[in-house]
């Protein structure tokens, strides 16, 4: 088997980090938010914001344009919730901030101090396209004491900008929960209650406590409404439990997990409460997800549930796999606007990424992808990413490697 | 050299290994045999696909007849055979059926109960002795979600703590209620080795050989020293035996030993020696460890350095098992890239395979494969979707010895085939119909009323009431 082994550029030719005043993107396939398509239109970047989109715009003097030739461009993608920007090699703990081991309920405890937006996989998620990610703590369920409140979670974005302010609170429940209460995940219940009461009620001096000032500060961000309660919960019981704790404290609950969200979507749907499920689950992993299926997405759609996708791994090497298991969803069910909104539109709306992110709006900076074609096929790639308003290098270390082993193997020297 | 010649002679070097134990008085060649029996299936004339056989061909508007259990006929137009099921394939991609070099399904099943946490016997780094199929839970549901994914025949291996873990076996992915009736009949058993990270991590961390690499490369030659002396010792007392007379009558054999059999099952080439081994300067090792001892690597799995020295395993006849793009979680994954398959491929005689080591990956193989074809071709491969769908069936049948009976679509071969309802190399492609030894085990159109899987059938939670 011959090869021509010649390397392809396959990333467009444009100026990188400080952009030619004007793009434009011609006759593209352009996806603006909630999945919704525009075909052979134009993207019209100036000064690194969104100035126009649609099928026909005004291409300013010396704008340099670009003929996509039907090559799509949609908002950046949205990377899951996990570990991207805080664990560096999974198995090497000095390089892992991923989980935390904190034995007293801290709900102020913020992962961003430790985001590094140096790090490598943030590079490669960039890379194929990942703009922005929810990052969440891992309460660790081999230690006892009480993590069922894991701290909170914040957007980060892949732009090399500092995490903003936390945009949600993350709860461990089910049998996740269970080995961080007592072994009992009814117990879990009784850890959430007793700290909101505690920050309802905060006690006078000389009165046992189990929040810091600043842990109250935070839970009280949630009974304000100001924070949204992500909590990781799969067995449809569980679910139910959550649904009747966030109407009794009056908060404001989102799922994470939810393996067997499908049997309760009626009632998800009723309370408006979204679901952030993973879309390549298909087994029954533990006693949690018996009623495990892939068609969890499809069906939460026809109940008229909001859905968003993460992958149940906290791997912030797969950020860059999710486009797939939106593909999968596809497959098995789920209209293509809103599997694509579940990687976009919706993370982004439900965890207040701002206005840049989730969709392509005129005016915003632009966090945008070019692809050779549908986001959601694996065969697809990155041909330009911009974020807050700049195109990226595509270069990465993983190129890198690409490049010097493919040239040695063309001289049969690979060994 | 090239695969195919070292596959070639590995299997004259089985046929006769086998003979001399017949001769000897060690243990039969397996006695947990294959029960498995083909289902029986009416003949089915699958009509007017795009067929990509395995072999590097891609045969349009053309028809299969899969009669008593092997592929009876391919080409334009043929005529069915009575009482024929005919497939309407028009529009449709028919693939020979997905074959996963490494699975841990059924040793580390769904749910992953602690019970049924049986893939790693992590008590002694080295436990050749132990064999994978007496971990399988035939139960796991993955085997059904991965028949729904293509996949017909897999390899199971024992986890990778140990420096020798163990045994694999090659099943067919069939509904059964012991290992036994899946078990691939004839196919060889594996030997699965592990390098780098993990045994010098599990071991080590108990304060206990090996805790280094250099700790577990002395390990491993420790082993086939001795293996090496346990076949001369079984050769001595077959010449003695043959010698007759009273040096046959005092002639005492030696000692049965359960690992050392597997050892020298390897050494001897009827056991294929299957390597978890990520990075290209410990392959490099493994190589000239194999020459020291005289046994043949079948192949790397995960590999996710092979690019490094793709032209090295090609000239040594070694098949890279890869993820499409897995890496990162931990250091010997750190070089992980997503054109490692395609580059594996590239080499003169490479011998690239896509395998899972995952319960989710294995449903979704095509994907995988779809994944590295785009990267290959990005990166200016000319690689024929033809030829990449061997990847994923005819390389790992190469690798597992099983590419006489199964592993691609020709005339006298398993009936293992699977039909697509597009393109395979896509997120949005499905199965449709997916044929083990000609009868259907998976059909999209009629999906089964129960589950497979004994564990969930009549399970409450999967009454729930779809909205």
């Amino acid at each position: 088997m011959k090869h021509a082994l010649t390397l392809l550029v396959t990333a467009l030719s444009l100026p990188v980090g400080t952009q030619a005043d004007t793009t434009v993107y011609q006759h593209a396939h352009v996806v603006t938010a909630n999945g919704l398509s525009q075909t052979d239109a134009s993207v019209v970047i100036t000064d690194g914001r969104v100035r126009a989109i649609g099928n026909t715009v005004q291409i300013p003097a010396g704008a340099h344009v670009v003929d996509l030739q039907g090559h799509w461009i949609t908002p950046a993608l949205f990377g899951g919730v996990g570990a991207l920007g805080v664990i560096e090699i999974s198995g090497e703990h000095d390089t892992n901030d991923g989980s935390l081991n904190l034995g007293s309920v801290r709900p102020e405890f913020d992962p961003a101090l430790a985001f590094n937006p140096d790090s490598e996989p943030v590079e490669i998620a960039r890379v194929e396209g990942v703009g922005f990610a929810l990052l969440a703590s891992h309460p660790d369920g081999h230690i006892d004491g009480g993590n069922v409140i894991a701290g909170v979670a914040d957007i980060v974005t892949l732009d090399g900008a500092t995490p903003q302010a936390p945009t949600a609170l993350v709860v461990e429940l089910g049998h996740g929960g269970a080995a961080l209460a007592g072994e009992n995940r009814a117990a879990a219940f009784l850890v959430l209650t007793d700290a909101f009461e505690e920050a309802r009620h905060p006690p006078r001096p000389g009165e046992p406590r189990r929040l810091t000032d600043a842990g109250r500060a935070t839970l009280n961000q949630v009974l304000a409404g100001k924070l949204p309660v992500l909590f990781n919960v799969d067995r449809a019981s569980d679910i139910r439990a959550v649904l009747r704790f966030a109407a009794a404290q009056k908060i404001r609950a989102i799922i994470g997990g939810g393996a067997e969200a499908w049997r309760v979507a009626r009632e998800l749907a009723a309370a408006k409460v979204p679901v952030i499920i993973d879309p390549l689950e298909a087994l029954p992993a533990d006693f949690d997800r018996l009623a495990t299926t892939l068609e969890n997405g499809a069906r939460l759609e026809r109940a008229g549930v909001t859905v968003a996708f993460s992958l149940r791994s906290d791997s912030p090497h797969e950020a860059r796999k999710l486009r797939q298991g939106a593909g999968n969803a596809v497959a098995h069910g789920m209209s293509w606007n809103k599997a694509f909104a579940a990687i976009t539109t919706v993370p982004a709306s439900i965890f207040a990424a701002g206005p840049a992110f989730g969709g392509i709006a005129v005016g915003e900076k632009a966090n945008l992808v070019v692809w050779t074609a549908d986001p959601l096929e694996v065969t697809s790639l990155v041909e330009a990413a911009w974020l807050n308003g700049e195109s990226r290098s595509l270069a990465t270390r993983q190129t890198a490697l690409r490049d010097r082993y493919l040239d040695k193997l063309r001289h049969g020297a690979a060994r | 050299m090239t695969a195919n010649r070292v596959l070639g002679s590995r299997l004259t070097v089985l046929v006769a290994a086998s003979f001399v134990s017949l001769l000897a008085h060690a243990a039969p060649s397996d006695p947990y045999p294959s029960t498995y029996a083909a289902a029986t299936a009416a003949p089915v004339l699958i009509h007017g696909a795009t067929v990509l056989t395995g072999t590097g061909e891609r045969l349009e508007d053309t028809d299969i007849l899969l009669k008593d259990g092997v592929i009876a006929a391919i080409g334009p137009h043929l005529a069915a055979p009575e009482g024929a099921t005919l497939v309407d394939a028009r529009g449709r991609t028919v693939t020979p059926g997905i074959i996963d070099i490494h699975s841990h399904l059924g040793v580390y099943p769904s749910p992953a109960v602690s019970s049924l946490s049986d893939g790693n016997e992590a008590t002694a780094p080295v436990t050749a002795n132990v064999w994978a199929e007496h971990s399988i839970w035939p139960n796991d549901p993955g085997f059904e979600r991965a028949v729904e994914g293509g996949v017909t025949s897999l390899e199971i291996l024992p986890g990778s703590a140990n420096l020798i873990g163990g045994r694999g076996v090659v099943v067919k992915n069939v509904p059964a209620v012991t290992y036994q009736a899946m078990k691939f009949p004839g196919a060889p058993h594996g030997l699965k080795m592990a390098c780098g990270e993990n045994p010098k991590r599990v071991y080590g961390g108990h304060n206990q050989a090996p805790s280094t690499r250099m700790g577990n490369v002395a390990g491993y030659r420790a082993q086939w020293i001795e293996a090496k002396d346990y076949l001369r010792d079984q050769a001595d007392y077959e010449a003695k035996i043959r010698a007759g007379g009273k040096e046959a009558q005092d002639a005492k054999p030696p000692k049965r030993d359960l690992r050392l059999e597997t050892l020298a099952g390897a050494l001897k080439g009827d056991i294929r020696v299957q390597i978890h081994c990520y990075r290209a300067d410990e392959m490099a090792t493994m190589i000239d460890m194999s020459k020291e001892f005289g046994f043949h690597i079948s192949a790397f799995h995960h590999a996710t350095e092979a690019y490094k020295i793709a032209n090295r395993l090609a000239e040594n006849g070694i098949c890279a098992a890869m993820w499409a793009d897995w890496w990162g979680f931990k250091m010997e994954s750190f070089d992980g890239i997503q054109e490692n398959i395609a580059l594996v491929d590239a080499a003169p005689n490479g011998c690239a395979i896509v395998h899972s080591d995952s319960e989710e990956g294995i449903q979704r193989l095509n994907q995988e494969a779809a994944k590295a074809l785009a990267r290959g071709r990005a990166m200016g491969l000319d690689i024929p979707a033809e030829r990449a769908v061997g990847w994923i069936t005819l390389n790992p049948a190469k690798a597992l010895g099983i590419a006489d009976r199964t592993g691609s679509l020709e005339l006298g071969k398993m009936a293992d085939v699977v039909v697509w309802n597009r393109d395979p190399f896509s997120s949005y492609a499905l199965t449709e119909q997916v044929y083990i030894d000609g009868a259907l085990q998976f059909d999209r159109a009629h999906p089964h009323t129960t589950p497979r899987s004994d564990f969930l059938l009549g399970q409450p939670a999967l009454r729930g009431e779809a909205p």
